[in-house]
C-alpha cells in the first residue's frame, strides 16, 4: 500500500500544475480578452442572438412581445408556405437560376485560368488580367443599371446591334423567358476574371519538371494541360463546387432584387427575394422566417451530402 | 523553360494561336461595356440613344456631368458615402485588428473555443428577417449606426488578418516584449501595429470597397432619405426610373413629368455610373495586387 501513494499523488498534481499555469497565462494576459471583447458581443448579438430569435419561425410574432413571449403555433407557417400557388413557382425559379448559373459560371473561369497560365508572364497577360479583374470591384447596383441600359428594347446598345443585323429588338428586361440568360451572363461578364485567381494560384504549383520531362517525351500543350494541369487543380474544383452546390439556393439575391421587375416577376420570384418582400414589405415577419430557414435547412442538407459524395468519391471535401 | 520553343510542334503553334484569340475575345467582352459606359457619359444623348454612338464618343457634351455636379441627391449620397465608408472601416479594423492579434497568440487560452464560436456562424446563420428585428429592437433603423454595427467585422477578415500576424510577427518579440514588463496592451499598439502596414492597408480596402459599393443594408435599415448613401440614389436614378419607361404609359400631365424624368435619366446615366465608381478605378492598382494577395490567403488557409 505504501508502495503505491507516491504515484498516485504524482498522478493528482498534474492536473494542478495545469490549472495553475492555465490560471497563470489567463491572469497574464487578460489585456486580450479586453481585445476579443468587441467581437465577441458583435458575434453575439448580430448572430447568436438572431439564431435565437429563429424561434418566430414557428410562431406568431408580435413586436411587443419579443422573440420569447410570441405565441406557438407549431408548423403552421410552412404549411401555408407548401401550400400556397407560389411554392413551386419559386422553387423552380430558385433552382433553375442557380443550375443554370453553376453549368456556366463554373466552368468558365477553370478555362480562362488555363488558358492565362499557357501565356509567359508579359505586358499582354496583365493587361488582360487587369481589365478582366475589373469588373469584379463595380457594385451591384452599377451593374444593375448597366444590364437595364444596354439592354433597353428602345434605347439599348445591345438591341442596336440585333436590329443593325435584321432582327427585331429583343425585350430581355419585360419578357420573363429572358430573365435567367440576363442575370447568368452578366455574372460571367462580372465573375469569370475574378474567377481565375484562385484556380492561377493553384496552377503554379505545379513542378516545373513534370512539364520539362513531359516535353521531352514529346506531349504537346494540350496533352500537358489535360494530363498534368487539369488534374492539379481538380482539388481546387472539388472544394469550389461543393461550396457552389452548397449555395444553390442563395444565389446573388441583391442583384436579382434590382433587375426584378412586375413583368419578369414570373421567372425573377426566387425564395430570397420572396423572404424579403414577405419579410419586410409586408411586414409579415414569422411566415417569412420559416421561409428563410426552410431555405436553410436545404442549403445545410445539400452542403453535407455534396461534400460527404466528395468525400467517398474523390477525397477531397471540406471537412 | 526553353524546352518549350525547341519541342513546339506545329500542333502547339496553332494551339498558342487559339490561346491568344480566345484570350483577346474575353479581353474585349470585358472592355467592351467599359468604354462604351465612358464615351457615352460625354455624348449626345440622341446619338447614344439611337445606337449612332457604339464606341468612340460623338457630339461631345458634358452637359450629363454639369446635371450631375449640380443635383443634391447625388451630392448628399456622395457625402453619406464617404462618411460611411470611413467611419465603417475604421469601427472594422478596431474590431478586426485586435481580435485577430488575440487569436493569433498561442499562449491565449480560449483561443480555439472563440475560433470556433465565429466560425459557426459561418454554417449556421438566422437569416434576413431575425437579424433585422434585432437592428430594429435595438433602435437602430434610420440612424447611421444601422449602416455600420450589422458589419463591424467579417470573420474572413479576421482568419486573413490572423494568418498575416502568425506568419510575419516573429515569436521572441513577443516572448522579450513581455520580459521586458511591457502589457499585452502596450506591445500591440507600439510595436503589432507598426509592423502591419501592409495588412492594414489590405484589410482598409477589402472593407472601404464593401462600403462604398452596398445597398442592400440601406435599403432595408434607412428610410430617411437624408441619410442614403450614394448605391441607393443610384439605383432610384439607374434602375426604378428607367423602369418606369418599360412600364405602361401613364396619362397627362404625369406622362409628361415621366417622360422629361426619362431625358434627365438618359443624360445622366453612364456619367453616375463613372462618378460613382470613381474612388474606386483610383484606387484600383492597390485593390487589384492586394486583393489577389488576399484570395491567395484564403486559398491557402482554408
Amino acid at each position: 500500500m505504501k508502495q503505491q501513494a507516491p504515484p498516485i499523488s504524482h498522478v493528482q498534481d498534474i492536473p494542478r500544475v495545469r490549472t495553475k499555469k492555465k490560471n497563470r497565462k489567463i491572469i497574464q494576459n487578460w489585456q486580450l480578452y479586453l481585445f476579443i471583447l468587441p467581437t465577441v458581443l458583435y458575434f453575439i448579438i448580430f448572430k447568436y442572438i438572431p439564431m435565437y430569435g429563429i424561434q418566430i419561425a414557428f410562431k406568431d410574432y408580435v413586436p411587443s412581445l419579443g422573440f420569447a413571449g410570441s405565441e406557438w403555433v407549431g408548423f403552421d407557417h410552412f404549411i401555408r408556405f407548401f401550400n400556397s400557388y407560389y411554392f413551386w413557382d419559386l422553387i423552380k425559379n430558385t433552382l433553375g437560376i442557380s443550375v443554370y448559373e453553376l453549368a456556366v459560371g463554373f466552368p468558365l473561369p477553370i478555362i480562362l485560368a488555363l488558358l492565362l497560365n499557357e501565356v509567359k508572364d508579359s505586358a499582354y497577360k496583365r493587361t488582360v488580367q487587369t481589365v478582366t479583374y475589373a469588373p469584379h470591384f463595380i457594385s451591384v447596383v452599377v451593374i444593375a443599371g448597366m444590364i437595364i441600359a444596354f439592354l433597353s428594347p428602345t434605347t439599348g446598345i445591345i438591341n442596336s446591334f440585333i436590329q443593325l443585323l435584321g432582327f427585331e429588338p429583343i425585350p430581355f428586361m419585360s419578357d420573363p423567358k429572358w430573365f435567367k440568360t440576363v442575370y447568368v451572363f452578366s455574372g460571367v461578364w462580372q465573375s469569370t476574371g475574378w474567377g481565375t485567381i484562385i484556380y492561377l494560384s493553384a496552377l503554379s504549383g505545379v513542378d516545373p519538371q513534370q512539364h520539362e520531362a513531359a516535353i521531352i517525351d514529346g506531349a504537346t500543350r494540350l496533352q500537358r494541360i489535360l494530363y498534368i494541369n487539369i488534374p492539379t487543380i481538380i482539388p481546387t474544383m472539388t472544394i469550389l463546387l461543393i461550396m457552389n452546390l452548397g449555395n444553390i439556393m442563395a444565389m446573388g439575391f441583391e442583384k436579382i432584387l434590382l433587375l426584378q421587375n412586375p413583368l419578369n416577376k414570373s421567372a425573377s420570384n426566387v425564395i430570397a427575394t420572396f423572404v424579403y418582400e414577405a419579410g419586410l414589405l409586408d411586414a409579415q415577419y414569422s411566415f417569412a422566417a420559416a421561409i428563410g430557414l426552410f431555405n436553410a435547412v436545404i442549403n445545410a442538407i445539400l452542403l453535407i451530402t455534396v461534400n460527404h459524395i466528395a468525400k467517398k468519391t474523390s477525397e477531397t471535401s471540406l471537412w | 523553360m526553353d524546352l518549350n520553343k525547341i519541342n513546339e510542334t506545329k500542333a502547339d503553334k496553332v494551339f498558342m494561336g487559339f490561346v491568344y484569340v480566345a484570350l483577346t475575345f474575353a479581353l474585349l467582352i470585358v472592355l467592351y461595356p467599359l468604354i462604351y459606359i465612358i464615351s457615352a457619359s460625354i455624348s449626345d444623348p440622341a446619338a447614344v440613344n439611337s445606337g449612332e454612338m457604339w464606341l468612340w464618343p460623338k457630339d461631345i457634351t458634358f452637359e450629363g456631368y454639369r446635371i450631375i455636379l449640380q443635383n443634391d441627391a447625388i451630392w448628399r449620397g456622395y457625402m453619406m458615402t464617404i462618411f460611411y465608408t470611413v467611419f465603417g472601416t475604421f469601427i472594422n479594423l478596431i474590431f478586426t485588428l485586435p481580435t485577430a492579434y488575440a487569436l493569433s497568440r498561442k499562449d491565449f487560452y480560449g483561443r480555439r473555443f472563440f475560433t470556433l464560436m465565429f466560425v459557426l456562424t459561418m454554417f449556421i446563420d438566422g437569416g434576413l428577417i431575425p437579424t433585422y428585428l434585432v437592428v430594429r429592437n435595438l433602435g437602430l433603423i434610420d440612424t447611421v449606426w444601422a449602416m455600420v454595427l450589422p458589419n463591424a467585422v467579417a470573420l474572413w477578415n479576421i482568419i486573413i488578418t490572423r494568418v498575416f500576424f502568425q506568419s510575419t510577427i516573429p515569436r521572441g518579440l513577443e516572448e522579450a516584449a513581455t520580459i521586458d514588463g511591457a502589457s499585452n496592451f502596450k506591445l500591440f499598439v507600439k510595436i503589432i501595429i507598426p509592423l502591419s502596414a501592409p495588412i492594414i492597408a489590405v484589410m482598409a480596402l477589402f472593407y472601404g470597397v464593401g462600403h462604398w459599393n452596398s445597398y442592400f443594408n440601406a435599403l432595408i435599415y434607412l428610410a430617411d432619405r437624408s441619410l442614403y448613401p450614394l448605391q441607393l440614389v443610384l439605383r432610384e436614378i439607374l434602375v426604378l426610373q428607367e423602369m418606369s419607361s418599360n412600364s405602361v404609359s401613364m396619362t397627362g400631365g404625369m406622362a409628361e413629368f415621366i417622360h422629361s424624368q426619362q431625358q434627365l435619366a438618359a443624360i445622366i446615366k453612364y456619367g453616375v455610373m463613372i462618378v460613382s465608381t470613381l474612388p474606386i478605378i483610383v484606387v484600383y492598382p492597390f485593390l487589384q495586387k492586394y486583393f489577389v494577395k488576399g484570395v491567395m490567403i484564403g486559398s491557402i488557409k482554408e
